[in-house]
């Protein structure tokens, strides 16, 4: 534990790791609270799968990674929208097949990229050591641009998440919220995949809003103690990594299901 | 009287059965105004359309001069059941303040003032006590009150209720009731109920809904009426408390 600390202290790279667990907690538990309550969890793992696609197209024309994934999750968070809303009764399957088939895509680019990209690798699975300032900068705008978006439309996302078809009567656009909302979390995404890779961020997502929406019955409250709790679960796991040189994306994801099973147990406990 | 409501030679099908024929009914301002009829009448469907969530096959509507669509705003509605999930995290004041939404402020938090106009609205249907209470904790008959209170909050000149008073008891059918002919004295009512009976006490004029619609004053209303509706005998007793 004093080893992390000391580490902490001295090395920039770990200032960045713990500087990008902070940033990712922002819109992490902002945008978690959305998922939840709107129970889009598999709607947002197909968003998150698909964003390989975009990254492994990047790669393969020497782009950066980081800009086609924000592009492919904005491109996918519209369609799988337009299907949610439109082809309702196809859309378990509809979402599955864009889920693997974004995966399917991204694996072909990266074969037909000459040479091995361990970078990559870390997108996948995450390895929050190789953050740069760079990363920390997008992260930075991202979180800004999630968290104003979502202060600006705070009335309409409320509205068109509750009841639909009030929202509808009051003269809310709901298809055009609803494709914001999933815009937001699409970004939120990319914000978490420096942190957990893409394969676990739907855990880092949903858990921490999981387990503040036991707690509380006010939207933005939720959303504080969600941005707390993923504070402290990435940071946690980040330190509970370093002693023993764990993954730190595979801890942190281990941590958010325990802090989540302790929230249940004190929430009953609570209630009792 | 002006018509404030207005359907001409309306229908409308859902895959090619008629559920409304050649509906046309004119509406005053300040009427209160009941539709009944059995399951399947196309009650909640004339709603849909007065609503603008539906749009008619053949004929027009006119809403305050407007179409459905463009008078949506102007309606407080207040569904049958609540088509949002029960266990969502809100709070009964936040859910009335969702009323408020045709406020000049669009953007950002509610403002004051509009709390100020949920919190009367939750003080007319008696449930200001409850403003802070997540909706879970809420009765069948709570949250009735809070559904008219978020249509109130929206400062409606019309006022529509599907079934208002199905998942509660008489004592609160007959405050709500009571509570909405207060109302009445400034605003159009209109009520979807199946409970003739009781409705007939507070309406001015019936309209019976069977695919078609035909319109009576509320003493006019008989027992051969209600058997033709209906399709089947219906016995008349008269009770007192």
């Amino acid at each position: 534990m004093i080893e992390f600390f000391i580490a902490l202290k001295d090395y920039q790279f770990m200032q960045y790791a713990m500087a990008a667990c902070l940033l990712a907690s922002l819109g992490c538990g902002v945008m978690g609270t959305y998922v939840v309550i709107k129970r889009i969890s598999f709607l947002t793992g197909g968003i998150a799968h698909t964003i390989l696609a975009g990254m492994g197209i990047a790669y393969f024309l020497n782009g950066s990674p980081l800009v086609g994934a924000i592009i492919a999750a904005l491109i996918t968070a519209v369609l799988i929208g337009f299907i949610k809303l439109r082809w309702r009764q196809d859309e378990d399957i509809l979402i599955a097949a864009f889920w693997s088939c974004g995966m399917a895509i991204g694996i072909i680019f990266i074969s037909l990229t000459p040479g091995y990209n361990t970078d990559l690798m870390s997108y996948l699975f995450g390895n929050i050591l190789l953050v740069s300032f760079d990363d920390l900068l997008l992260m930075a705008g991202l979180d800004v641009l999630v968290i104003s978006l979502v202060f600006i439309f705070y009335r309409q996302f409320l509205a068109a998440t509750f009841d639909e078809e009030f929202a509808r009567l009051r003269g809310i656009n709901v298809e055009a919220t609803y494709i914001l909302l999933l815009c937001l979390i699409a970004l939120t995404i990319v914000l978490l995949i420096q942190v957990v890779g893409l394969i676990l961020v739907m855990a880092l997502l949903i858990l921490p809003a999981a387990c503040a929406i036991q707690f509380s019955s006010s939207i933005p409250r939720i959303m504080a103690l969600a941005v707390a709790l993923s504070a402290l679960i990435t940071s946690g796991g980040f330190m509970l990594s370093y002693g023993p040189d764990l993954p730190a994306g595979a801890s942190i994801i281990i941590v958010a299901t325990v802090v989540y099973f302790i929230s249940i147990f004190l929430a009953r406990f609570r209630h009792d | 009287m002006s018509s404030v409501i207005s359907f001409e030679n309306v229908s409308f099908a859902y895959n090619h059965i008629n559920v409304l024929e050649d509906i046309s009914l004119e509406v005053e301002a300040e009427e209160f105004f009941g539709i009944i009829g059995p399951n399947a009448a196309g009650k909640s469907t004339l709603l849909k359309l007065l609503l603008g969530m539906l749009e008619a096959d053949k004929g027009s509507i006119q809403v305050l001069g407007r179409t459905p669509v463009e008078a949506s705003h102007l309606i407080g509605y207040v569904p049958q059941a609540p088509s949002f999930p029960r266990d969502f995290p809100i709070k009964v004041e936040d859910v009335v303040l969702l009323g408020c939404q045709n406020s000049a402020r669009y953007f950002g938090g509610f403002s004051s003032e509009e709390r100020k106009i949920a919190h009367e609205a939750l003080q007319v249907v008696e449930i200001d006590k409850l403003a802070r209470l997540p909706i879970a904790e809420l009765s069948g008959g709570q949250v009735q009150r809070m559904l008219i209170a978020r249509a109130l909050a929206g400062q409606p000149e019309i006022l529509v209720l599907d079934e208002p008073t199905a998942n509660i008891d008489v004592q609160a059918e007959e405050n709500i009731f009571s509570l909405l002919k207060q109302y009445n004295k400034h605003m159009t009512i209109i009520v979807v109920s199946h409970d003739i009976a009781f409705i007939s006490s507070y309406v001015n004029r019936v309209g019976c809904l069977n695919t078609r619609l035909v319109c009576h004053e509320t003493e006019s209303i008989s027992g051969k009426t209600m058997e033709e509706l209906y399709g089947a005998p219906i016995k008349m007793i008269h009770h007192e408390h």
